[in-house]
């Protein structure tokens, strides 16, 4: 089946199976490995893509139900390669990462947190990243780096 | 001159003069680039010192890491130290993931933190000699002494002012004899610009904005996709399978049943489909229908076991792992005794990136991409195991997604090579969470009967230990094995260690801090319970016991320095333990009942380690960790205090989750759990509210962190919550005590 995706702003077509989900379409199809695989049952979260700009579990995500709605990818996060998003440029600033393989996944729940809520409470992090696994456990640097991006988004929104 | 060894401190200057001549390990001769190892892509034009540092005449510096990256921080950390002896700006300089090539590189396996003792001096005389070059061109071009002349930002300076740019000195320095190393200069650590240095990971761009980087996101021209069904009882073997149906189905191109090569850790029997993409391969394994012959695993189940154990406790151990005076008599004759059964199942290591591996036979050469930890481990099973000549084995390293020991199995990679061997593409072999969960090389559980006794003034003066463990081979599994030098044998005039062991076919393997990531927890615990048995301050107990002497030579159990049992530096152990106790303000601090404080340190791989929990346990019986701090002492330098800490914060919430929920349960050979709906790991809501990490810093080398910071976290932990709520945890995971309190 043909599928044509509204992908990190985009147009992009694929023809694969109806039932194939999100996380192969982009990993084998599209070349954007950036959507991690992690257990493919939506417990880890390191598939997290966002959906019309809700956080969505891409290995849980059959490409047929995809439709129209607007993809975006951790490869479409930043507006431009040279303004990343504040999360990332907090996840760098802070040195969030230790293997990185569920960064991806946790820097799209947090997109979509601060977007909601701009100005975190450690308790409305804790809630939000739940259903993030990080096996090297960096939490600690997960909520320190979810704080300094909410300051650096700040800090533009009052730059305008 | 002797070699700087972790129980000799060196000072500063005697240690710039040791690296300098003797070195330690390996000589740089060794590293010199000879032309036929030397790489495709290094112009004629370049300055190629050796094999790890490449610069061009337009001054573009390119470090070679040749260590595995899994997210312990080596491929920053280990490339900091030459271009600090090199005096690059950190910033714009290029690093490159070495291929496998120890001829080239020396030993490149990531495994026991020790990639960062094993390289430390080597790579301060791979960089200074590289500079020393670079002064020494630019000296003659200016016709004036080197000793004139230095360097600094990638600049060759002279007294008089005058400059010339390292790209500028390439042509010129690369015809220059390799100074002898006795002849080069290392910086004195107090000049250090880079090192100390709080630096982010090299890879972070390419982290943050989801670029290739892991072994899974490999993609190559024409290549296909593969998963492999293998028996769910260990070892398991294929008596046959509906292939004919399977390569029927949509984009599958191949399907094949691999034999084996009779062992649990190798190339395990089992099924491979192959296909054009990994859905279509994961869809066809759906209606994979396999017949297994299970072996007689199927008479092998973890409760069985238990239940053995605790019939055979009180009887004498297969084996004595040591012996020093009466333990029976002492504990007979002693004030107060304590008797305790501490059991831990068997753990998973639950990589996040699922274990996979890609491989291409071409040519007669098997060339394969893998995340390894010991990449001589792969290959030299492919050559065993495959038949396929060394020199035909051809293996780039990748970015690994979590290793955690792991990785330092390569059952996953045979499966690859072996897959590919069959198959007239590059092939890509992904294991599912399932796969990974029901097929890894598991942290061995064990059962510890202890009997402890202290006199009228509180002091310990008998253990015994009848310690039940696992074995495959007659030996008790990586990580499953006692040694009678752990502490506190050596230390107790009346001590007495026993062990038996069951042999199964369960495959068991490395898990972060082998060994002392589960004795820690049940030692420590156990002396917790001899204080307060005793009546006695916890800390002050410990120190007690530590006793006065500043070293505790290696018993006979001729474990290595630097490993559990070995060569013990008391004195840096007594010190960390005293320096955390006062960072925490241990004693000081008044806790309401359900709050509490737990202390417990231990030493393992070259690292002295103490740490100190802080815990409140609500009435309904949940945990929460409120404050933990870790002191470490780990030698002279802290390269890279960013990763350091990182290090330490990851093992602390580590050691938190395996404490809190991991559990195997083993039944008829096969792992019951299989996704991480019913193995659950810990998430951001149970990390500790606060993590301090504070490093000792001493005159003795700099050793790795990737370990020893774990094995004290969950001892300190259950320690605490015995001091908040009076119960004590003698079973991991905690869900199967009872922490509720009126």
């Amino acid at each position: 089946m043909k599928y044509t995706l509204n992908l990190n702003g985009q147009s992009r077509t694929v023809d694969v199976p109806a039932d194939t989900p999100m996380l192969w379409v982009l990993r084998d199809h599209l070349d954007l490995p950036g959507t991690k695989f992690g257990c493919g049952v939506g417990q880890c979260g390191a598939c997290t893509i966002h959906l019309n700009g809700v956080p969505t579990r891409a290995c849980m995500t059959p490409v047929s139900t995809v439709g129209r709605m607007k993809v975006t990818t951790i490869e479409g996060l930043a507006a431009s390669a040279t303004a990343l998003h504040p999360l990332q440029q907090a996840w760098t600033e802070l040195d969030v990462a230790q293997c990185g393989y569920c960064q991806a996944g946790q820097i799209m729940t947090a997109a979509a947190l601060l977007k909601d809520n701009p100005k975190p409470t450690d308790d409305d992090i804790d809630g939000a990243m739940a259903g993030n696994l990080c096996r090297c456990a960096t939490y600690q640097r997960i909520r320190e780096g979810i704080k300094r991006a909410a300051v650096i988004a700040g800090t533009k929104e009052a730059a305008k | 001159m002797n070699t700087p060894t972790l129980s000799s401190p060196v000072n500063r200057r005697d240690f710039l003069k040791l690296t300098g001549l003797a070195g330690g390990g390996l000589a740089l001769a060794f590293y010199i680039r000879s032309g036929s190892d030397a790489s495709a892509a290094t112009a004629p034009a370049d300055f190629t010192p050796n094999a790890f540092i490449r610069i061009t005449p337009s001054g573009a510096v390119t470090i070679v890491s040749k260590q595995p990256e899994m997210g312990q921080g080596v491929k920053t950390s280990l490339p900091m130290i030459i271009a600090e002896q090199l005096e690059v700006p950190w910033e714009g300089i290029t690093i490159e993931q070495a291929d496998f090539n120890e001829k080239l590189y020396g030993n490149q396996s990531a495994g026991g933190s020790r990639s960062t003792p094993n390289n430390y001096d080597n790579f301060h005389l791979v960089g200074a000699t590289a500079r020393t070059m670079l002064v020494a061109a630019a000296a003659q071009t200016w016709g004036v002494p080197a000793s004139e002349c230095r360097a600094e930002k990638a600049t060759v300076v002279h007294t008089s002012g005058k400059k010339l740019g390292y790209g500028q000195l390439v042509a010129k320095a690369a015809s220059l004899p390799v100074p002898a190393k006795e002849s080069v200069m290392l910086k004195d650590p107090k000049n250090y610009t880079l090192l100390g240095r709080r630096i982010a990971q090299i890879d972070t761009p390419k982290i943050v904005t989801g670029q290739p980087l892991f072994g899974i996101d490999m993609k190559l021209p024409g290549m296909l996709y593969a998963v492999y069904e293998k028996c769910p009882a260990f070892g398991g073997k294929v008596v046959s399978a509906n292939l004919d149906l399977i390569k029927t189905l949509p984009g599958v191109k191949d399907a094949f049943i691999l034999e084996g090569n009779g062992k649990v850790k190798e190339l395990v029997p089992g099924v491979a489909i192959v296909a054009d993409s990994t859905w279509s391969a994961l869809s066809a394994r759906k209606q994979l229908k396999v017949t297994w012959d299970e072996g007689k695993v199927v008479n092998e189940s973890w409760d069985t076991f238990v239940a053995e154990a605790r019939a055979k406790a009180a009887q004498p151990g297969q084996r004595v792992l040591r012996k020093d005076g009466d333990a029976d008599a002492a504990l007979a004759a002693a004030a107060k005794t304590v008797t305790a059964e501490y059991v831990y199942p068997f753990i998973s290591h639950a990589n996040l990136e699922p274990q996979n591996t890609t491989a291409h036979w071409h040519d007669g050469v098997m060339e394969i991409w893998s995340p390894t930890q010991i990449p001589s481990i792969g290959t030299g099973m492919v050559n065993r195991v495959l038949g396929i000549a060394p020199e035909k084995i051809k293996l780039h390293l990748n970015r690994a997604g979590g290793g955690f020991g792991r990785r330092i199995g390569a059952d996953y990679l045979i499966e690859a090579a072996a897959i590919a061997m069959k198959v007239n593409a590059p092939v890509k072999l992904t294991w599912t969470r399932e796969d990974d969960l029901k097929h890894d090389q598991y942290r061995p559980g064990g059962l510890h009967f202890l009997k402890g006794g202290v006199d009228a003034a509180g002091k310990v003066v008998a253990w015994k230990n009848h310690f039940f463990t696992f074995g495959e081979g007659g030996a008790p599994g990586s990580g499953g094995a006692l040694s009678g030098d752990e502490f506190p044998g050596r230390w107790i005039a009346n001590y007495q260690a026993e062990q038996t062991m069951f042999e199964t076919g369960w495959p068991m393997g490395p898990w972060r801090a082998p060994g002392s990531c589960v004795f820690a927890w049940v030692i420590h615990s156990f002396i917790d319970e001899l204080a307060h048995a005793a009546g006695r301050d916890p800390l002050e107990l410990r120190l007690e016991l530590l006793g006065t002497r500043d070293e505790m030579p290696a018993g006979s159990s001729g474990a290595a320095k630097g490993k559990q049992g070995g060569g013990y530096n008391v004195a840096r152990m007594r010190n960390v333990l005293k320096f955390t106790a006062e960072k925490a303000g241990w004693g000081k601090k008044k806790f309401a009942k359900g709050s509490g404080a737990g202390i417990a340190f231990h030493f393992s791989h070259s690292g002295y380690f103490a740490q100190i929990a802080e815990v409140t346990v609500s009435r309904e019986g949940r945990l929460k960790v409120d404050r933990f701090i870790t002191g470490g002492d780990i030698g002279a330098q802290i390269i890279n205090p960013s990763g350091a800490e990182n290090q330490v914060e990851g093992s602390v919430i580590d050691g938190l989750g395996v404490l809190l929920t991991q559990e195997l349960n083993i039944e008829r050979g096969r792992v019951v759990q299989s996704n991480f709906n019913d193995y659950p790991l810990i998430r951001i809501t149970d990390a500790p509210a606060k993590i301090e990490t504070y490093f000792l810093k001493t005159d003795y080398p700099t050793t790795g962190l990737g370990e020893p910071a774990l094995p004290a976290v969950a001892p300190a932990i259950c320690n605490a919550i015995f001091a908040a709520t009076g119960k004590r945890v003698r079973q991991m995971p905690l869900t199967r005590t009872d922490l509720r309190w009126t």
